[in-house]
């Protein structure tokens, strides 16, 4: 469901009518490349995050999509404390109150939050 | 909660607020196509604006911002819309629960990413979607999303989440709809098409800013020309971010040059004007230099064809170029 898009496009007669579509090559290579790069990051900070060296937080803001500064206007923090709380010693530190902050941004619980999923 | 459902005609559309403006002014008594509202809305556009960020890159827009299609149609054709915005989520569904127990169909602007029935790799945290909502039934909301080729439905957490994302243009829990549409032969389509002519055209020729119009398309090209080449990953990913502003849900780009060359011939015909479809065949020219610039950059992220940001830059002031001649040759019928 919802795979076909609308487009116009020109009919055999010269005249414009909507058709529909199933994306075109140009469409799906950048889409494909968008959604890599955020893969991509989420596995790196995945790997960091096991090995210590980040929080689970950061994993969570690429697997939803986001990077630093969209975090910091959803979650309502400046963006040098969402650096901060990248890190995992001052994530796990922060307040119920402000961990639910980004729990509600990232539209998680705050149990997922603090969990670090075993595959990427 | 009762249910409501309000008798609504879907129609999938190429663009999500021209789509919502002609359903909903369809709905209330005043038939338009989607081109038409688009067109007579003024909602065609360049503007490279380097300071608004979306992950990072700046934003290329192909049309205007969000509710200009709206503003537009009000000018011209003298429809009014009402919108409302609220600081707290909650009203914000109250007043749309109430609207609804009123059978009125309201317009909502939401967030992509929060809307689960969207194909997973389409959903990214673009805020200005536009959808609109027919009914309930239980904890779900019956919703036509003009991109979507059938209707929907979204639970209430979901659409209260993706309503009120944060954010660059972060919707607010906007609702809108019409409260005056007036009747079909009351309007004066000569007067709206002539308008609408006028603003697009001396926008994209005269704009006083070198970030809007033609001369935006320059600049973004020149700046595009600029980009270091240090790191081929970044310049990819700049010049894939381009493309995807061109040819994504919400903000489309070759796509709206479609539409407006649709809006040009629909005119031609209903004005009998068949100097407009001339032009429409030159904004046709446009939009294919515009999809073969995306197709070329597209190949170069994925290295079928060589990184080349000279060959992009020229592409883009060639249609900088179609784009002037299209707008004068518009600005001479008009």
């Amino acid at each position: 469901m919802g795979r076909s898009k609308a487009l116009y496009a020109l009919g055999e007669d010269g005249r414009y009518q909507v058709v529909p579509s199933n994306g075109w090559e140009a469409e799906e290579i950048v889409l494909d490349q968008a959604i890599d790069e955020f893969k991509r990051l989420a596995t790196e900070a995945h790997d960091r995050a096991r090995a210590g060296l980040g929080s689970a937080l950061e994993y969570h803001m690429y697997s939803r999509r986001m990077d630093l500064a969209l975090l910091a206007d959803v979650s309502g923090f400046w963006q040098w404390q969402v650096r901060r709380h990248l890190r995992p010693g001052s994530f796990s530190a922060l307040s119920p109150a402000k961990q639910r902050r980004y729990a509600e941004a990232l539209g998680m619980g705050l149990d997922a939050l603090n969990a670090l999923p075993e595959k990427t | 909660m009762n249910d409501v459902v309000i008798p609504f005609e879907h129609r999938q559309t190429a663009h999500c607020e021209s789509g919502v403006v002609s359903r909903l002014l369809t709905h209330a008594g005043l038939p338009i196509s989607e081109a038409m509202a688009f067109g007579t809305g003024g909602g065609l556009t360049y503007a490279y604006l380097p300071f608004v960020k979306f992950g990072g890159l700046p934003l290329f827009a192909f049309r205007m911002p969000p509710k200009a299609i709206m503003k537009g149609v009000h000018k011209r054709l003298g429809v009014r819309f009402k919108f409302e915005t609220f600081a707290d989520p909650d009203l914000g569904m109250a007043a749309l629960d109430r609207h609804l127990d009123e059978g009125r169909v309201v317009g909502l602007q939401t967030n992509v990413f929060w809307l689960p029935y969207f194909p997973p790799d389409m959903r990214f945290h673009f805020n200005a979607h536009n959808l609109m909502v027919y009914g309930r039934r239980g904890y779900e909301y019956l919703v036509s999303d003009p991109v979507m080729d059938i209707p929907t439905t979204i639970n209430a957490s979901d659409l209260k989440k993706a309503r009120s994302a944060k954010g660059t243009l972060a919707p607010k829990s906007l609702l809108y709809y019409p409260v005056h549409v007036p009747k079909p032969a009351d309007v004066d389509w000569g007067r709206a098409v002539h308008g609408a002519l006028r603003f697009t055209s001396g926008m994209m020729l005269y704009a006083p800013v070198p970030l809007i119009g033609v001369w935006g398309i320059r600049t973004a090209a020149r700046a595009l020309r600029k980009l270091s080449m240090k790191d081929p990953r970044l310049v990819k990913l700049h010049i894939g971010h381009m493309v995807r502003m061109q040819e994504e849900i919400g903000t489309g780009g070759a796509g709206f040059r479609f539409i407006f060359a649709g809006f040009l011939q629909e005119a031609a015909a209903l004005l009998g004007k068949p100097a407009l479809a001339e032009s429409a065949a030159r904004v046709t020219d446009a939009g294919d230099h515009w999809r073969q610039f995306g197709l070329s950059a597209a190949k170069m992220c994925k290295d079928r064809l060589p990184l080349d940001l000279g060959n992009l830059a020229d592409q883009m002031l060639a249609i900088s170029d179609l784009e002037k001649q299209a707008y004068r040759q518009l600005r001479a019928h008009a």
